[in-house]
């Protein structure tokens, strides 16, 4: 496999609070290669947004770096400087960030704001605001041309998160990283939205790094995906690999949760008994050996291996060692 | 943006109106007769029973609220009765040199308190940060009477550099601009500190908004970032400050005023206090109450040019 435009290698991530060191992610190792699209799963506070946050470098104040090494295109993100930062931020990687209704400024119009991020490009304002109105009326905004002039309380929560698409599509990056994109939209909408991310994506051959709560979403878009729980990556693999052989307990606890797959009708909803470790105190061994059912005592002392169980598939679990 | 300056200066209206009933009526309920304090101890009761008629004392307190309102709305203030003049000539002849001053000691304020902020703000918790925040806390505590007596002092006096008093001889810039940067300073300087130190905050705040990390994450310039996409926001409270700021200078501009024996409302209102000069006290302080009112509603509509969510708003 060709160099991966994003691997990020042995990431470990820290929060200093007046409570205690929050270590909010611990040894990721993940791969995007090149012209794919790599979905990350895991419930909310895991520490998918982190992670991402930690890619760009645009993280919290109080976020520290503990250990590891980002490599985006083969240049080291810690190394690099604010000035080479900015360089790729924008052009050769661009974000939608979680939250829609204050991701953008709320005083210019979104056709500014949209002209404003190919403030590189050497063509007239015009043409900016035209390339805007062509990516705004892709995402499915209607009459775009006219629409430049609003301004972002007048577009309801969902049209805003595809004004945030458009952008980040806009640049044409390498790479695109999307937090929780579709949440904020309606189920067809959704659908809609996935359907246009994979044509772009195919015809613009750019890498996606896509975080979503909906498995379903996940496996229509991606071609990888990883499994976050408690800050680590408990799995990851291809889309076949998670979604008809999940490895480790947490994988599948997740997969016949999900309302989507649930064949016979139930009463309840289904859930993961027991709760989310704390961060700052974490137990030790397996960090999911409280929650999971087929914890071994071997689970509760030692942190479990990286186990292979196909190309591009590993699983960190104890009971899947041969 | 049109509807929105209609709407308030009609506000601002209804604001001037309730204003000078309220002040009309203030020095006519409170006790004792204006009369007897124009014509002093000795007049006889035939000269009051004459004033009254003169000044409408005798008809009942509506009309006469009335017949008052009617006079300012065609720009006619009433005599003083010690000069024989207009009050509107007296006050309008000194209301210039007052806005000279008050807008020139904001403009100063204005042009260095608000790069300081910033600059305080993006390079927030640096020794230069607490520097700025030192100076500006200073600033404002210290009294601008006190600045300007110390300026004079330095400046005029002792340095000669600059006029010490009056405001220059009329039609000569030059010399109306030398006698103008004292008080100008002494007025702005706490100015500074504090739109400094506004601007400061409301800064820190924007720029840890979401839209702001958005910008970044699209690499856009640091300058752009801070001086268009945050800056737009965060001046709002400025300006809000500055409209009400600039309406009460105009009043309270007397300290400087005296130090300096310059011309100006706030001198004039001051000193018609001290003679009991009820028609010009009430001339002076209905057009510094106007000038109140007109710079909140100009800093109002400002806002609302900035912010599209304020002028869709009232
Ligand atoms: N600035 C911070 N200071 C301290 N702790 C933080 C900070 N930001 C996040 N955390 C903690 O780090 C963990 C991971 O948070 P993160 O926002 O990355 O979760 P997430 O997976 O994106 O969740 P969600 O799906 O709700 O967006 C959480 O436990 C959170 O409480
Ligand atoms: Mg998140």
């Amino acid at each position: 496999m060709a160099e991966p435009v994003l691997d990020i290698r042995n990431l470990s991530v820290n929060y200093l609070t007046p409570r205690g060191t929050v270590k909010a992610l611990r040894r990721i190792n993940l791969q995007v290669p090149s012209a794919k699209v790599v979905g990350l799963v895991g419930e909310s506070g895991c520490g998918k947004s982190t992670l991402i946050s930690t890619v760009i470098r645009l993280m919290a104040e109080n976020a520290r770096v503990a250990a590891g090494e980002i490599r985006f295109t083969g240049k080291d993100m810690q190394q690099l400087s604010p000035r080479d930062l900015r360089a790729i931020r924008g052009r050769d990687m661009s974000m939608v960030f979680q939250d829609p209704m204050t991701a953008l400024n709320p005083v210019f119009t979104v056709g500014r704001q949209m002209a404003d991020i190919q403030y590189r490009d050497a063509v007239s304002r015009k043409e900016k605001l035209k390339r805007a109105s062509d990516m705004l009326s892709l995402v499915g905004i209607p009459d775009a041309v006219s629409r430049l002039d609003n301004y972002p309380h007048h577009f309801s929560g969902g049209m805003r998160q595809r004004i945030t698409i458009a952008m980040a599509l806009l640049v044409q990056p390498k790479l695109l990283i999307a937090d929780e994109p579709t949440t904020a939209l309606d189920a067809t909408l959704e659908v809609q939205i996935i359907r246009l991310l994979k044509a772009l994506q195919a015809d613009f051959q750019c890498a996606i790094l896509f975080i979503s709560h909906h498995l379903n979403v996940i496996a229509e878009l991606c071609d990888f995906v990883g499994v976050m729980y408690a800050g680590e990556l408990v799995e990851k693999g291809s889309v076949r690999d998670i979604f008809h052989r999940p490895g480790h307990p947490y994988t599948r606890a997740l997969l016949e949760c999900d309302p989507s797959v649930i064949a016979e009708p139930t009463r309840f909803l289904p859930t993961i008994p027991g709760e989310i470790p704390s961060l700052i105190d974490l137990p030790e061994g397996c960090i999911f050996h409280d929650r999971c059912p087929r914890a071994a005592q071997v689970c509760k002392k030692t942190p479990p291996p990286e186990v292979s169980l196909a190309e591009h598939h590993t699983v960190a679990c104890h009971c899947l060692e041969v | 943006m049109l509807f929105y300056l209609l709407k308030r200066v009609g506000l601002a209206v209804v604001i001037v109106v309730v204003a000078v009933v309220l002040l009309y009526s203030m020095i006519h309920v409170v006790p004792g007769d204006p009369a007897s304090v124009i014509l002093g101890p000795r007049a006889t009761p035939e000269m009051k029973q004459e004033l009254h008629e003169l000044m409408g004392l005798d008809r009942p307190f509506v009309v006469q609220v009335v017949s008052f309102l009617g006079k300012v709305a065609r720009g006619d203030l009433g005599m003083d009765f010690f000069s024989q003049r207009p009050v509107a000539q007296i006050v309008f002849k000194q209301l210039d040199e007052t806005l000279v001053l008050v807008l020139a000691s904001i403009g100063w304020a204005m042009l260095l308190g608000i790069p300081l902020g910033c600059y305080s703000a993006v390079f927030r918790n640096t020794f230069s940060d607490k520097l700025v925040g030192f100076f500006s806390i200073g600033v404002i505590a210290v009294p601008s009477f006190v600045v300007a007596l110390y300026s004079l002092l330095l400046f005029a006096v002792t340095l000669k550099w600059l006029p010490a008093i009056g405001a220059g001889e009329s039609g000569q810039y030059m010399d109306q601009l030398r006698h103008l940067i004292l008080p100008a300073f002494a007025i702005g300087l706490g100015w500074v500190g504090y739109i400094a130190r506004l601007v400061r905050a409301s800064m820190l705040e924007v720029l840890n908004e979401n839209h702001i990390r958005r910008a970044r994450a699209f690499g856009l310039p640091e300058h752009m970032i801070v001086f268009q996409y945050a800056l737009k926001l965060a001046i709002l409270p400025t300006i809000t400050l500055l409209g009400t700021g600039i309406g009460r200078l105009i009043s309270s501009a007397v300290f400087a005023e005296i130090v300096f024996a310059r011309p100006g409302i706030g001198k004039l209102i001051f000193d018609s206090v001290v003679s009991r000069n009820y028609p010009l006290v009430m001339g002076a302080v209905l057009v510094s109450t106007v000038l109140f009112v007109l710079s909140t509603t100009v800093s109002d509509s400002v806002n609302a040019m900035l912010d599209p969510r304020v002028r869709e708003r009232l």
